[in-house]
């Protein structure tokens, strides 16, 4: 479970903050190829992004969201040498973070 | 059938147990900390609207705009981008024919700006409902995106 963050100028003004985690995103509706059976469910569900320690986004994802998530959020007013984090939880527990500066 | 539904009930609660106890650890935060399972499992948009804004009723608007491809040749990853200048306090999407519409729903605090992007499964072709919240309204902008092989399931 790998997690990456990048920042950069959006094209809309402020930063654009993407991140990248890896994982699965199973809808439980998908079939084992080989057993036939269901793969369970096992889906990111809240994203948590701070800038300095204070969050400014929350992002709920479903078992609609593909596998490796990319999600992006803006920041309107980060200065450069601001720390922005992210944090998630998936549905079974696992949780993973990334942190980046603003340059 | 009574153990099955005795074990279905024992993990239930027990994961709610666990989401409760992460949430007494979480620092406070300005948001509501908990995942909105009823607007996500919706299998209605309308559902989803009122289970996450308690309303369904939404003006279209020309400040939302959504970059999306018309035809998605991979349904597994559709990437939709949302950007409004509508000071947003929320943002949603919602792939109508998806089996549960409402993929994701962001909340946005005062020091974000109104930009959201997500790479989405579409199971079919679908018009794709991009839904801001402002100022305790809603406000939408509506895509249809066709899908030649569908990324639900299989």
């Amino acid at each position: 479970m790998a997690t990456k963050m990048k920042i950069k100028a959006g094209k809309s003004g402020g930063h654009d903050v993407l991140v990248l985690a890896k994982h699965p995103m199973e809808t439980g509706l998908r079939k084992d190829a080989k057993t036939g059976e269901k793969v369970p469910e096992h889906f990111i569900t809240t994203m948590k992004f701070s800038l300095n320690g204070e969050e400014f986004a929350q992002a709920h994802l479903g078992p609609g969201v593909s596998a490796n998530p990319l999600v992006t959020t803006n920041l309107t007013s980060a200065k450069s040498g601001d720390t922005v984090s992210v944090s998630w939880v998936d549905n079974k527990g696992e949780s993973d973070s990334a942190e980046a500066t603003v340059s | 059938m009574k153990r099955r539904s005795f074990l279905k009930a024992s993990v239930a609660s027990s994961t709610l147990v666990a989401a409760a106890s992460m949430g007494l650890l979480a620092p406070i935060s300005v948001f509501a900390a908990d995942w909105p399972e009823a607007a996500i499992t919706a299998n209605t948009v309308d559902d989803a609207l009122n289970a996450a804004f308690g309303t369904s009723e939404m003006t279209d608007s020309d400040a939302i705009t959504i970059q999306a491809p018309l035809q998605a040749e991979n349904g597994a990853v559709v990437p939709v981008k949302i950007t409004t200048t509508l000071p947003a306090e929320a943002i949603a999407v919602l792939a109508e024919k998806n089996p549960a519409p409402m993929v994701s729903l962001v909340q946005l605090g005062s020091a974000a700006g109104g930009v959201y992007s997500v790479r989405i499964k579409m199971g079919t072709t679908s018009p794709v409902h991009c839904v801001v919240q402002s100022g305790g309204k809603l406000y939408k902008a509506t895509q249809e995106i066709k899908v030649t092989v569908g990324g639900c399931g299989g």
